[in-house]
């Protein structure tokens, strides 16, 4: 099953590359229009609910299995809010609300009063796309399919990323799943899961260039220098994938053990995240100047590793966010916590 | 990519129970005042009295089958002890090259003779084993050794020299990695003897690291004659087996554990609430060793399932060890101590032990340029 889903997305992703190059804008101030015939796809095939057990209409993957699909997005760039929308999804099922019809976007930090909900979030991902928003404020989950203003912006790798402005009655809402702070981590985990599929796909397309790439008679790649870098990128490459698949697993504890799976996701997007710099940095050094151009498809990967690694909190906020609690806990607490034996 | 592929652990690697055992066992062996310049020593700490103890609990040869003296525990489980004893710092070194690496070989490869007599004292933690792979020559160029073993009648005759042998004055065998044959074929014709390192013509000879301790060897071989049974595994097989060896030595917790006595001394100094730049470097120390950790238990996984992640080990063993030397660093960033061997302020002890073993991390069990190569030849680029 978990193949199969993976194999979809795959081909899926596989038919619209060649479009969602083409549409891609060469500056890097200007966003694409959003790729509705890759969406329709997407829809189709029912990955929005990937994260959905069969009850709730979903294929009752292991969330492993399911968030693979998220890193199959990424390692195609493609511009979709794909991640976001299973996330929204997962969220409204938990809450017992209906799942959104077309994009959505997921925002937190609003206010509910006397039944409207008011407030600003920045930077949300395809905000100007989004057909339904699902927004927390304090302990209520609200799904809205109206109400609110955008003011368009992006990323370094020309994804939008919105400001929307709220003001509207919040007629559908239920007990929010989830607190803000796990909401956050949420998405923290979410970007673990792009940047481990963007690192892979970057660290194949630069591997098969230093086999490709002739100088001094021979393939680059044969030379050990060369051979060092791309290593030292598949260990990073690795440590990324490896953080990103303990986050995913841990996902069902986003609902039972609010610490532990934040501790997973912090864990997953600072690896991640430094995974990013160290691996883009190769990629371009063994490309060279052909990997610099806009024609060449490398920076579609490296701008999303570097938008996404201080997306959803930098390395140094998740480094803050654990330092704090490895140091609250002290040399006694420190080991447990790692092996989760901590005494109840 | 699958060498890039690290399966998710065993479902509940965490053991709660058992390692709640053997961590009672640690404070009762070692004591809640075991110091932490003497936790530091890592697995160069030499105790056989606490070998023997572990193997009176069933801590040795968890993973051996129970006709060998073994407990047929799974590779996860043995994970779990040696993980926790690695963590408390224990001195576990008489015992750990023959429960690490010479026991599985034995088991794989040893005649129904050898496993008999050899594997039921591994596990009771009274036999120990050095390892005779490096020479004087042939250093990350294993596969130029010129160490001899000369086939004559009833068995070998052995001459030539094996260096930077950990513990070979304790330990009671080598498994020798050698040529058996006159052709100089870099990879055929060798092969693995078990040598009893009380056999006549054996000669050892200490050698200091730079902090003055002793735990390097040259081992010469002058004559040495060697019996027929002698042979581990088949003549002629020895690179193919020696490669397998190597993916149980690099692939375990001991390559990202070696400085966590450190770590826990930077946790109690820094206190429960120091400053930001200091939460930040352990809060990035902490996601680095639980990625490390998932990544090595999907090693001990795999090597459950009889999958062979030589590869993975490799990764692990690199991404670990860079993490092991940059421990010191980060400690001494945010702590304003000089390092000084045996102070007895134990986070100068401390610091000073880990400095003085850190350039060991990433050459013991193949050097950070070979590991690299290795990685290198796995992406397809050799």
């Amino acid at each position: 099953m978990s193949d199969l889903v993976a194999d979809t997305g795959r081909r899926l992703f596989g038919a619209h590359a060649e479009a969602l190059r083409a549409a891609a804008p060469p500056q890097a101030d200007a966003t694409a229009p959003f790729p509705a015939a890759l969406w329709a796809d997407i829809e189709a095939a029912g990955l929005p609910l990937a994260l959905l057990s069969e009850d709730q209409g979903g294929f009752g993957l292991d969330a492993a299995e399911a968030l693979q699909l998220v890193q199959i997005a990424a390692a195609h760039a493609a511009p979709v809010p794909l991640a976001e929308t299973m996330l929204a999804n997962w969220l409204l099922a938990a809450a017992g609300l209906d799942p959104a019809e077309g994009p959505a976007a997921v925002v937190s930090g609003l206010t509910l009063a006397g039944g409207r909900v008011t407030g600003k979030a920045p930077r949300v991902p395809w905000g100007r796309d989004a057909a339904v928003v699902v927004a927390l404020a304090g302990d209520r989950l609200m799904r809205l399919t109206t109400g609110w203003q955008v003011d368009e912006s992006h990323n370094i790798a020309a994804e939008p990323r919105d400001t929307l402005t709220f003001d509207t009655p919040a007629d559908t809402q239920a007990a929010a799943p989830v607190s803000a702070d796990t909401l956050h981590a949420l998405m923290a985990m979410l970007r673990a899961q792009a940047l481990a599929g963007a690192l892979d796909a970057a660290l194949n397309r630069t591997v098969a260039y230093a086999n490709e790439r002739m100088q001094f008679g021979r393939a680059i790649g044969k030379f050990q220098a060369i051979q060092q870098s791309l290593a030292v990128m598949a260990t990073e490459v690795a440590a990324a994938r490896a953080g990103a698949g303990m986050a995913a697993a841990a996902l069902p504890l986003a609902r039972s053990d609010a610490r532990a799976f934040t501790m997973a996701a912090a864990a997953a997007k600072l690896r991640a995240g430094e995974a990013a710099g160290i691996a883009a940095g190769i990629a371009h050094q063994v490309h060279g100047a052909i990997g610099f151009t806009a024609e060449y498809p490398l920076h579609p990967l490296t701008r999303r590793l570097w938008a996404w690694r201080d997306e959803c909190g930098s390395e140094s906020q998740w480094a803050g966010i654990l330092g704090d609690l490895a140091c609250t806990l002290g040399p006694r607490g420190f080991w447990p916590f790692l092996t989760g034996t901590e005494a109840a | 990519m699958s060498l890039l592929t690290f399966p998710a652990p065993p479902d509940d690697a965490t053991f709660p129970a058992l390692r709640a055992e053997v961590r009672a066992f640690l404070s009762e062996t070692l004591g809640p005042g075991y110091p932490a310049a003497e936790r530091a020593r890592s697995w160069n700490g030499h105790d056989p009295d606490f070998s023997r103890k572990l193997g009176q609990r069933g801590w040795l040869g968890m993973t051996l089958p129970r006709a060998y003296g073994g407990h047929g525990r799974s590779a996860i489980e043995r994970y779990v002890v040696i993980e926790e004893l690695l963590a408390a710092g224990a001195p576990v070194a008489a015992h750990w090259i023959a429960d690490r690496q010479s026991a599985p070989l034995i088991l794989h490869h040893g005649t129904e003779d050898q496993r008999r007599t050899i594997l039921p004292r591994i596990a009771a933690g009274e036999c120990y084993f050095c390892i005779g792979m490096s020479e004087p020559d042939s250093g990350s160029d294993l596969a130029a050794v010129r160490t001899r073993a000369l086939p004559e009648p009833g068995g070998f005759r052995v001459n030539g020299t094996k260096l930077w042998t950990t513990y070979a004055h304790k330990a009671h065998y080598m498994i020798l990695f050698c040529r058996t044959d006159r052709s100089d074929d870099r990879h055929g014709g060798t092969s693995q003897l078990l040598v009893d390192l009380t056999t006549p013509g054996i000669s050892i000879r200490p050698i200091l690291d730079i902090a003055g301790e002793h735990h390097f060897n040259e081992v010469a071989f002058d004559n040495v004659f060697l019996p027929e049974t002698a042979v581990l595994g088949a003549l002629g097989q020895g690179w193919t087996q020696v490669m397998g060896e190597l993916a149980f030595e690099r692939s375990g917790p001991d390559r990202f554990l070696s400085s966590f006595a450190l770590v826990n001394e930077l946790l109690r100094v820094l206190g429960t609430a120091p400053d930001l730049a200091a939460r930040r470097a352990v809060g990035r120390l902490s996601a680095h060793l639980m990625v490390l950790r998932q990544m090595s238990q999907s090693v001990a996984g795999m090597l459950s399932r009889g999958e062979n992640p030589a590869l993975q080990a490799t990764i692990v063993k690199d991404l670990g060890t860079t993490l092991e030397q940059q421990i010191p660093e980060i400690a001494r960033s945010l702590i304003e101590a000089e390092p000084i061997p045996g102070s007895a302020d134990p986070f100068a002890a401390t610091l000073a032990r880990t400095l003085l073993a850190a350039p060991s991390f990433s050459l013991r069990g193949g050097t950070r340029e070979i590991l690299r190569g290795i990685i290198a030849r796995g992406l397809g680029l050799r």
